[in-house]
């Protein structure tokens, strides 16, 4: 009993500290965008800050369950499906970024910059894949899913891959800050190096039957 | 003669926080901690006390007011604030992020400084410091600049143009381009000496003009900005302003200008050709490979909420005067 409560509160402290960590800087940078305090072109910075705010959430809930099991921490668990949902606002705050303040609801221009700059239309791919793993991620509605849940959400390491490679073409020329992320992807993901191995090898004997 | 009684609430100069208090107030609170902890920490915070009113923020580079020719804005350009033209630069010398520039330059040394005028020509010669200045007779040109990443201002640049110059060095029938070179100085450039600092492009910088661009009269040397001279950021002590150009061509504190016959092998042509051309005009029609260049952000007063998305202009609205230059070449395939 005593123990229970224990791993109870460890999760809820944990979640405070999500909560806080990924809403402070938000409202921080707002604030200083707001106020004019973020240079010259607060609308760079804010997407930039938001971009890569994403990516990072994202790894950190790649990094749970590795952690989780080497450490033998199962409570840790708990909270990927928090830190997942902050990486999805942290993206939704960037495109919306980017369509309000940058291009500033010039919507024809937001549809072709979808289409015809690859490095968007990948950051986009991701971003509808990570908004369909939001929607689902309720409880009643991964009981309802069943099977099909677990599959669906086995994208977030599709999602990983795509985003890296969004910041890397997004880049003029200084390819260090997307090669680290892309070094810290790929080692996340091969943690998963026998799931990620068969769930490609499913895809293709599924095409095959 | 003015008599004012002051107010009751009216501040005095002594009211007044010295500055550098000010800017050091979380130092002081932080000290003041330090004073709560005790005799322990007495001399820590004896050494935080004696700093209070020492410390200086890192010296801001010192820009001198210059004597030159108003232009008189015929086109009633609003210009881009001070304030934002010094702090938003593309200068990857002093790192890449633009807000670096303006933190990590201000220590630059711009006098004594050489820039030689070389190559193809009959009197090659090299300027001093003071010569930037002294030489020519100064003039204001209110310039629209267009940076290719789609963002642009509008700068009241101050310099000669760079025909002035050439003339004097007299150029030969076999001076067809001219090249412009950055200082190389890894020690004052940080940008240089760290490759993820510097944005992994190679140094020195290196920019070029076919003749006839150079001889433009549009085609500045610019020494000043705002009525006073570079500050390090904005490429001090001298640089090039093209403005029918993507700013990139603008190449920044330059050292060495050499009139040669082939077309040179620029900077960012070289990094990646396929995005950035030699010529580099400002050309709504030809987008980069990444992103549309039909318009641009306009950037001027006002923060996240300024409705500042504006069409871009061929040759960046100087066509009446540049356009001819181009009359036979295919400006897709030419870029």
């Amino acid at each position: 009993m005593m123990k229970k409560i224990t791993t109870k509160s460890k999760v809820s402290l944990l979640k405070s500290i999500i909560h806080l960590a990924a809403l402070l800087p938000l409202l921080n940078i707002y604030f200083l965008a707001f106020t004019d305090q973020l240079g010259a072109d607060p609308v760079q910075r804010i997407i930039h800050f938001t971009g890569i705010g994403a990516l990072n959430i994202l790894l950190f809930t790649l990094a749970v369950t590795p952690i989780a099991k080497q450490f033998k921490l199962g409570y840790l668990l708990q909270t990927r499906r928090l830190l997942g949902l902050y990486s999805f606002v942290y993206a939704f705050v960037h495109i919306t970024n980017f369509l309000a303040f940058d291009l500033q609801f010039a919507w024809s221009l937001f549809f072709s910059e979808i289409v015809e700059r690859p490095y968007i239309t990948i950051g986009m791919l991701a971003f509808i894949l990570l908004t369909a793993l939001a929607i689902t991620s309720h409880n009643t509605l991964r009981a309802k899913m069943g099977k099909s849940w677990q599959q669906l959400h086995n994208a977030i390491y599709l999602i990983g891959v795509l985003v890296v490679i969004h910041f890397y073409w997004s880049v003029k020329s200084e390819l260090s800050s997307p090669i680290i992320y892309a070094v810290i992807t790929l080692s996340l993901l091969l943690f998963r190096y026998k799931k990620i191995k068969a769930l490609i090898l499913s895809m293709f004997s599924n095409k095959t039957v | 003669m003015l008599i004012k009684t002051p107010k009751n609430c009216d501040l005095k100069e002594n009211h007044v926080t010295p500055e550098n208090v000010y800017l050091n107030r979380r130092e002081v609170l932080k000290g003041m901690g330090f004073l709560g902890a005790g005799a322990l920490l007495a001399s820590a915070s004896a050494k935080v006390n004696a700093n209070w009113f020492t410390k200086d923020e890192p010296s801001k580079f010192k820009t001198t007011a210059l004597t030159f020719t108003p232009d008189a804005n015929s086109e009633q350009l609003i210009l881009t604030p001070e304030s934002k033209v010094t702090t938003h630069n593309n200068f990857y010398e002093f790192g890449a992020q633009k807000h670096q520039p303006a933190e990590l330059s201000q220590q630059f040394k711009v006098n004594p400084w050489q820039l030689s005028i070389s190559g193809e020509c009959a009197k090659p010669m090299t300027l001093d410091y003071d010569d930037l200045t002294k030489m020519f007779t100064l003039e204001e040109r209110i310039y629209r600049l267009r940076c290719v990443e789609a963002w642009s201002m509008v700068v009241p640049w101050i310099g000669f143009t760079l025909a002035d110059l050439l003339k004097k060095v007299l150029p030969n029938s076999s001076a067809k381009y001219v090249v412009f070179e950055t200082l190389h100085d890894p020690e004052q450039m940080p940008g240089q000496a760290d490759r993820r600092l510097g944005g992994g492009i190679s140094y020195p910088y290196v920019e070029g003009l076919r003749i006839d661009e150079a001889m433009n009269p549009l085609t500045l040397m610019s020494v000043g900005l705002y009525g006073k001279t570079l500050p390090p950021q904005n490429g001090a002590p001298i640089r090039l302003v093209v403005p029918w150009k993507y700013g990139f061509k603008s190449i920044k504190s330059i050292v060495s200008i050499k009139l040669v016959s082939e077309q040179p092998k620029t900077t960012w042509q070289q990094l990646a050709p396929n995005e950035y051309g030699f010529y580099a005009n400002v050309n709504p029609k030809h987008d980069h490979p990444r992103w549309s260049q039909a318009s641009e952000r306009h950037i001027s007063t006002g923060g996240l909420f300024a409705r500042n998305r504006i069409d871009t202009l061929a040759f960046n609205g100087y066509g009446e005067q540049v356009a001819h230059l181009y009359k036979n070449m295919d400006l897709h395939k030419i870029f």
